[in-house]
């Protein structure tokens, strides 16, 4: 690294000062946290300011990125260095664009413009996956993690393929000095260690247990880039699973870390996991197959920068639930949990937790959100490739929220489960829900990710919690 | 209590659906059948995928819209397969096909290299991918459709393709908000006999329930012959589909533009 400790310029610390004073601003005219304020504003004056922060982290920068799973997997690997006496540097509440990046480094800087013990820190930052490509080499990631490409507000995106294609041409270019750790069960994933020369090490799941019984339709990566089809020996989600391309015969990796026996429950999950020939029994206190896999890419991350085994283990058991998921409330003597849900696979892995060892004749209570907006996505179609129908003829209440509660309504309609009630209005709908249940049941909010700020707020404020951005930022 | 089976049934065929469905268009599926299980009219579904062969005959066809890798694959055998669909098209069979599936069911399509891939030509249309600097047309969409008691349909629209009518193509709708066809002429989709191609999902059956009503009655039409009388469907109330079909054109006369004709 060539100018590891070089100044920052006259010109860079004004943009500092300036991009501070703008979230400071934003904070206490109470505007949405202003957590990617102070980035916008200073990435706009100074340019270079990402690549200073990225040279300051002396233990090397963590980059994550995928569909689902980018915020939770962040703040597992924060957490995991924490654990083993290392600060992490990293990006607040899902911020992920280049500007949420600066916000980071504005931050946590002096008023030099120098970050404290930056020499003994490590940088952990979720990347959007659309993003990635263009901040690549400026980040020159130690670690790269890539957790799994699902199908996401094409209208923002185009095409799941062209996220893929991005990420082929920016990895030629990386060396062994990078280690990229990818998905092995997602081919779309694994068959990036095709192309690159830097040091590759896989995470997946080897419990044919944990396999779905019928496959989901929300599935994306049909086809090798050989043009073959992919089979399938067990699926875990989507098209996630233990693949082979049936024509030129690549097939799933081996596992380095590897998942062999997998326990779900409603409230989290228990994972044996060998790390190259060592056992270590993994508590992971979120719920979910998918929560498995962001905790597999994290001890994968961890360990390629030499966290001990047993640390990680430590770390995830103990860690609490990232901004808005699985966050849990306790309001008028309910529990009510927050799940982030803005894309069919999500879904999917949602509504599969909450069924996952749940008995059969348990009611579930469910508040469901759809907005439209940009953060949401404005095309709602999506809800029509989600296996809603999973729930069908259990014993459940659902109320339907958000900007888009009727199409909401009409999908889980045509699942065969009516709601009990249709309310846009978010508080309304949260007393509505809570009226529905008796006292010491448990309520599940699945929003789509503004709805999920907004629920999210109202249940603080009922919870007498503080506001997202006193917590997201520390 | 096992309810008795239903009179009458009709014969859909979906295509490709393992690949052409990148906007959700399983929706309009599950639509079709929960609708027609309300008018007492069974859905025996056959799914035909790459290599599979066609069925003899079908009252009703739905092909969605892919990604450009996988709509080259089944562009080539759509068009070795265009004259089966065309006669189907021509004897009455009811036919949805939207977006990539409007595209591939027009006579070719122009990708943005200048190659031409062939369609199954059952609708007078051809559509030009437009250059690298050209805009997506991507927002939500409302049009009124020329068939009597259908009326207003919504839905979202997300196609880089421009698709213009050719001498004997017919529009399926007039766009009153969102761009359509090409957002030059105010044109959306195309219509032949039964068969509608559109822009339209969302998805777009579930919450447009009268163009929904008037593909089973086509269908039906198809499988029983103009007039008899299992060929009917009573009108019947639908209201999940109608609240989100309001609130879905309240959110494109609210987001996208009013559709002003391009004057060249
Ligand atoms: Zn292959």
């Amino acid at each position: 690294m060539v100018a590891a400790t070089a100044r920052p310029s006259v010109r860079e610390r004004a943009a500092l000062i300036l991009g501070r004073a703008a979230g400071t601003a934003a904070r206490q005219l109470g505007r949405g946290g202003g957590t990617a304020l102070p980035g916008l504003v200073a990435g706009v004056l100074a340019p270079r300011l990402l690549e200073r922060l990225a040279q300051q982290a002396g233990q090397g920068v963590v980059t994550v990125t995928g569909t689902n799973g980018k915020t939770t997997t962040t703040h597992l690997i924060a957490a995991i260095f924490r654990a083993h006496g290392v600060q992490p540097l990293t990006n607040p509440s899902g911020s992920n664009l280049e500007r949420g990046l600066v916000a980071a480094y504005v931050e946590d800087a002096e008023a030099d413009g120098r970050i404290a013990d930056a020499p003994s820190r490590v940088g952990v930052f979720e990347v959007d996956e659309a993003v990635l490509a263009r901040l690549f080499s400026r980040l020159s990631p130690r670690v790269a993690v890539f957790l799994n490409l699902f199908r996401d507000q094409l209208d923002r995106y185009g095409e799941v393929d062209s996220v893929g294609e991005g990420w082929g041409g920016m990895l030629a270019s990386a060396g062994p000095d990078c280690t990229l750790v990818l998905n092995a069960d997602d081919p779309s994933i694994a068959q990036l260690a095709a192309g690159t020369r830097a040091r590759v090490l896989m995470f997946g799941i080897d419990d044919p247990e944990a396999r779905l019984a019928e496959a989901e339709h929300a599935s994306d990566a049909r086809f090798c880039r050989c043009g073959g089809r992919f089979a399938y020996e067990a699926i875990y989600m989507g098209h996630v699973g233990i693949w082979r391309c049936s024509s030129c015969g690549d097939r799933r990796p081996r596992a380095f870390v590897s998942a062999r026996r997998v326990k779900l429950s409603p409230d989290g999950s228990r994972v044996e996991v060998d790390i190259d020939g060592a056992v270590v029994t993994l508590e992971i206190p979120m719920a979910g197959l998918y929560s498995v896999y962001n905790a597999l890419a994290a001890t994968a991350a961890s360990y390629a920068l030499g966290v001990p085994a047993t640390t990680i283990a430590r770390a995830l058991a103990e860690a609490g639930p990232a901004f808005g998921r699985q966050e849990r409330f306790e309001v008028e003597g309910r529990t009510v949990r927050v799940l982030l849900a803005k894309n069919p696979a999500g879904l999917n892995e949602l509504l599969r937790a909450l069924i996952a060892g749940s008995p059969e004749r348990e009611p579930i209570h469910l508040l469901a959100m759809l907005n439209d907006g940009v953060q949401d996505g404005q095309d709602v179609s999506w809800i029509y490739d989600a296996d809603i129908e999973v729930l069908a003829g259990r014993p459940m209440t659902v109320t339907c929220s958000g900007g888009r509660a009727d199409d909401f309504a009409l999908r889980w309609h045509l699942a065969g489960v009516d709601p009990a009630a249709v309310v846009p209005d978010t508080e309304a709908a949260l007393d509505d829900a809570l009226r529905r249940m008796p006292p010491g049941a448990r309520l599940d909010v699945v929003a789509t990710y503004t709805a999920m700020i907004d629920v999210r707020e109202a249940l603080a404020r009922r919870a007498g919690v503080g506001a997202y951005w006193e917590k997201a930022e520390r | 209590m096992t309810p008795a089976p239903p009179e009458r049934t009709i014969r859909v065929v979906t295509l490709y659906d393992d690949v052409m469905n990148v906007y959700a268009d399983r929706g309009n599926l599950i639509a079709l059948e929960a609708r027609a299980a309300e008018h007492g009219v069974g859905v025996e579904v056959q799914s035909v995928s790459l290599g599979d062969p066609l069925p003899e005959d079908a009252d009703l066809v739905l092909i969605g819209g892919g990604q450009d890798r996988e709509q080259r694959r089944v562009a080539d055998e759509l068009a070795v397969r265009g004259p089966v669909l065309r006669a189907w098209a021509a004897a009455g069979t009811a036919m949805l096909a939207v977006c990539g599936g409007f595209q591939l069911f027009g006579r070719w399509y122009r990708d943005a290299s200048g190659t031409e891939l062939p369609g199954a030509g059952v609708f007078d249309v051809t559509t030009i991918a437009p250059g690298p600097g050209a805009a997506r047309c991507i927002g939500d969409i409302l049009a009124n459709v020329e068939i009597e008691g259908v009326g207003e349909v919504v839905g979202f629209e997300n196609h880089g393709g421009r698709t213009y009518l050719g001498p004997g193509g017919r529009p399926f709708a007039r766009v009153e908000y969102g761009r359509g066809n090409n957002g030059e002429d105010g044109t959306e989709g195309a219509i032949f006999q039964n068969a509608v191609g559109t822009y339209l999902h969302g998805s777009l059956l579930p919450k447009n329930p009268a163009l929904l009503d008037w593909l089973i009655a086509a269908a039906l039409r198809h499988r029983y012959g103009e007039g008899s009388s299992q060929a009917l469907i009573e009108p019947r109330p639908a209201p999940y589909a109608e609240r989100a079909h309001a609130a879905s054109a309240a959110v494109a006369r609210r987001r996208s533009p009013k559709f002003e004709p391009v004057v060249k």
